[in-house]
């Protein structure tokens, strides 16, 4: 890959307001554009805000739609990932990211694990994606997550798998209290998965969190970059917006991956046979069973 | 099976970083009040902790000239709890009013007759309530809840009474935090070291009305609302078989306080069910 400047935009998107937000966006692509940096990454639903419910109708984009055009005409020559509701063919709700460069979406993540326990209920309002799939990005590799996504190990893996040499997880967690020792508590547990994810894909990872209140639920920011040994390269406060530009530097990802050659390493017809063996037994298939059940 | 001195009693740990609590409890108020266009707040100041801590982190969130306190004594309130109030509103330098309530108490016995202990207790947080919001419209300020999550759990307050309020940034702390907060915080030692209180009639006390130690039922409370526990459970952890069904009991019985009234569905969008959307809706 070669070396990038990615902005990390710590917002604290207004709920159910596209027009503000987009104001907000083209604002931080032009201050990425004077401060060089080639990325500018928000957070999950960065267009839209968190607490949706009834409104996800009311704020869903077509990838054509106006407003992502807008967004991406103001990408030529700094690329943004923002998060929006897609409002997908059959008239699906995805909660999604795009990369747009050169003018144009260059990528698509429909977020694939909506988590719908405890406080969350995306289940209810989202449909899954379906995919997860590295893309070329100007300076390399790279692989969009949401939130979730990350906190199953099989999204970063499948990413770098494909070649991947950044992963990008933009997020609206919300922080639960602070504790002595810990601070608030939910960037610690971030801090923890994500530098493994680093380490185990010796890939960078970008980290964009939100921040502000929506009913009460605090967004814990804590935006970060660790670099392909796990080692922080940038991070951002909670409760506060932020910015910060973290340099990707291209030769740290090739000492990483020659000192720990783990993608080489990887057995991936190990990994498809013993796979299809979980499965068979799962789904109580045929040993004949052809792969494309669905 | 040994315990290492350092457990807290039942494995439950109630210790908060109360900087960036206070951090995260200002941000939200800050938040959650500017986004309803007003900029203001009114609160009762009781000259009890929760409310102390409820003022100082709004002086801290919107600045004192943003914040007015309302001290609502009644002839039966202790005259310590007065004092305390103006202690909170001269340490802080906000705005405050003194309104006596015993004459809107007195007005309501006189129209309806007398009433019991604890309904007069109920009466006069309602009319605390009344005055609260009429200087909310008055002011063009918002009503904050001073509620914490220890009596909101137990329902230990007045149904549209102290209960109500607009915001309320100590709501999911327990008594015992509410404290480790007042002490970040700076709220006078005198108020610090009060048995907590309705002060509803002389000699009142919380823990002698619940018949338990804040301390206690706030782990107990942990237990079975945090963390989920099983009633044996929390009393193999070492808490009292009656303490637990006691807690037990008191929170199933008063979730009534804690969700709006039934609506009974007979359309096809009903409030409650799925007319979904959040408090902040548009704002």
């Amino acid at each position: 890959m070669k070396t990038v400047r990615v902005a990390l935009a710590q917002t604290a998107p207004k709920l159910g307001d596209v027009d503000a937000n987009l104001a907000t966006h083209l604002e931080a692509i032009a201050r990425a554009r004077r401060e060089h940096a080639g990325v500018v990454v928000f957070p999950e639903l960065s267009l839209t805000g968190y607490l949706l419910r009834d409104q996800v109708p009311d704020v869903a984009l077509a990838v054509g739609a106006a407003s992502l055009r807008k967004l991406a005409a103001a990408c030529r020559d700094v690329d943004a990932v923002v998060g929006f509701v897609e409002e997908a063919p059959g008239h699906r709700y995805h909660n999604a990211l795009a990369y747009l460069a050169r003018g144009r979406v260059r990528h698509v993540h429909r977020k694939v694990y909506l988590p719908t326990y405890g406080m969350f209920d995306e289940g209810r309002d989202f449909a899954p994606g379906e995919r997860l799939r590295a893309f070329d990005a100007p300076f390399g590799r790279a692989g969009l997550l949401v939130c979730e996504d990350a906190w199953h190990p099989t999204s970063a893996w499948l990413l770098a798998q494909e070649g991947a040499e950044v992963v990008i997880v933009a997020s609206s967690g919300p922080s639960r209290g602070a504790r002595p020792r810990q601070g608030v508590t939910s960037i610690r547990v971030w801090q923890e998965l994500l530098r493994v994810t680093a380490r185990f894909q010796t890939a960078w990872v970008v980290y964009v969190n939100r921040v502000g209140f929506e009913d009460g639920l605090n967004f814990g920011g804590g935006s970060m970059v660790l670099d392909p040994f796990g080692r922080t390269a940038a991070e951002l406060g909670p409760v506060d917006t932020g910015w910060t530009v973290a340099e990707l530097d291209g030769e740290v990802l090739r000492r990483a991956r020659t000192a720990y050659p783990l993608l080489r390493d990887e057995n991936l017809e190990l990994v498809r046979r013993e796979l299809d063996r979980v499965r068979r037994v799962r789904y109580d298939l045929p040993d004949d069973e052809p792969d494309d059940r669905r | 099976m040994s315990r290492p001195a350092s457990e807290p009693p039942g494995g439950v740990d109630l210790a908060i970083d109360a900087a960036w609590t206070a951090r995260i409890l200002t941000a939200f108020l800050r938040d959650e009040i500017s986004r309803t266009g007003l900029g203001r707040a009114v609160v009762g100041l009781s000259g009890g902790l929760d409310s102390a801590v409820t003022a100082y982190l709004l002086a801290r969130a919107l600045g004192p000239g943003a914040v007015r306190a309302i001290l609502m004594p009644h002839r039966a309130s202790s005259p310590g709890s007065l004092r305390d109030a103006r202690r909170v509103v001269a340490a802080l330098g906000i705005a405050s009013e003194e309104v006596d309530i015993s004459g809107m108490v007195d007005g309501f016995e006189r129209v309806t007759g007398e009433v019991d202990r604890l309904r007069l207790g109920n009466v006069m947080a309602r009319c605390r309530m009344i005055v609260l919001y009429d200087r909310s419209a008055r002011d063009r300020a918002l009503v904050v809840g001073t509620s914490n999550k220890t009596e909101l759990l137990l329902g230990y307050g007045t149904l549209y009474g102290d209960m109500a309020s607009a915001v309320n940034p100590i709501g999911d702390l327990y008594k015992t935090q509410v404290r480790q907060l007042a002490r970040h915080l700076g709220v006078p030692a005198a108020i610090l070291r009060k048995r907590p209180s309705a002060d509803l009639w002389p000699d009142q006390t919380d823990e002698d009305e619940l018949g338990f130690h804040y301390e206690e039922v706030d782990r107990v409370l942990t237990l079975l609302v945090d963390r989920r526990v099983s009633l044996r459970t929390a009393v193999r952890r070492g808490f009292d078989r009656r303490l637990v069904r006691r807690v037990d009991g008191l929170v199933v019985r008063s979730q009534f306080k804690r969700r709006l009234p039934v609506v009974a569905k007979v359309s096809t969008r009903s409030i409650g069910w799925d007319f979904r959307y959040p408090r902040d809706w548009r704002s």
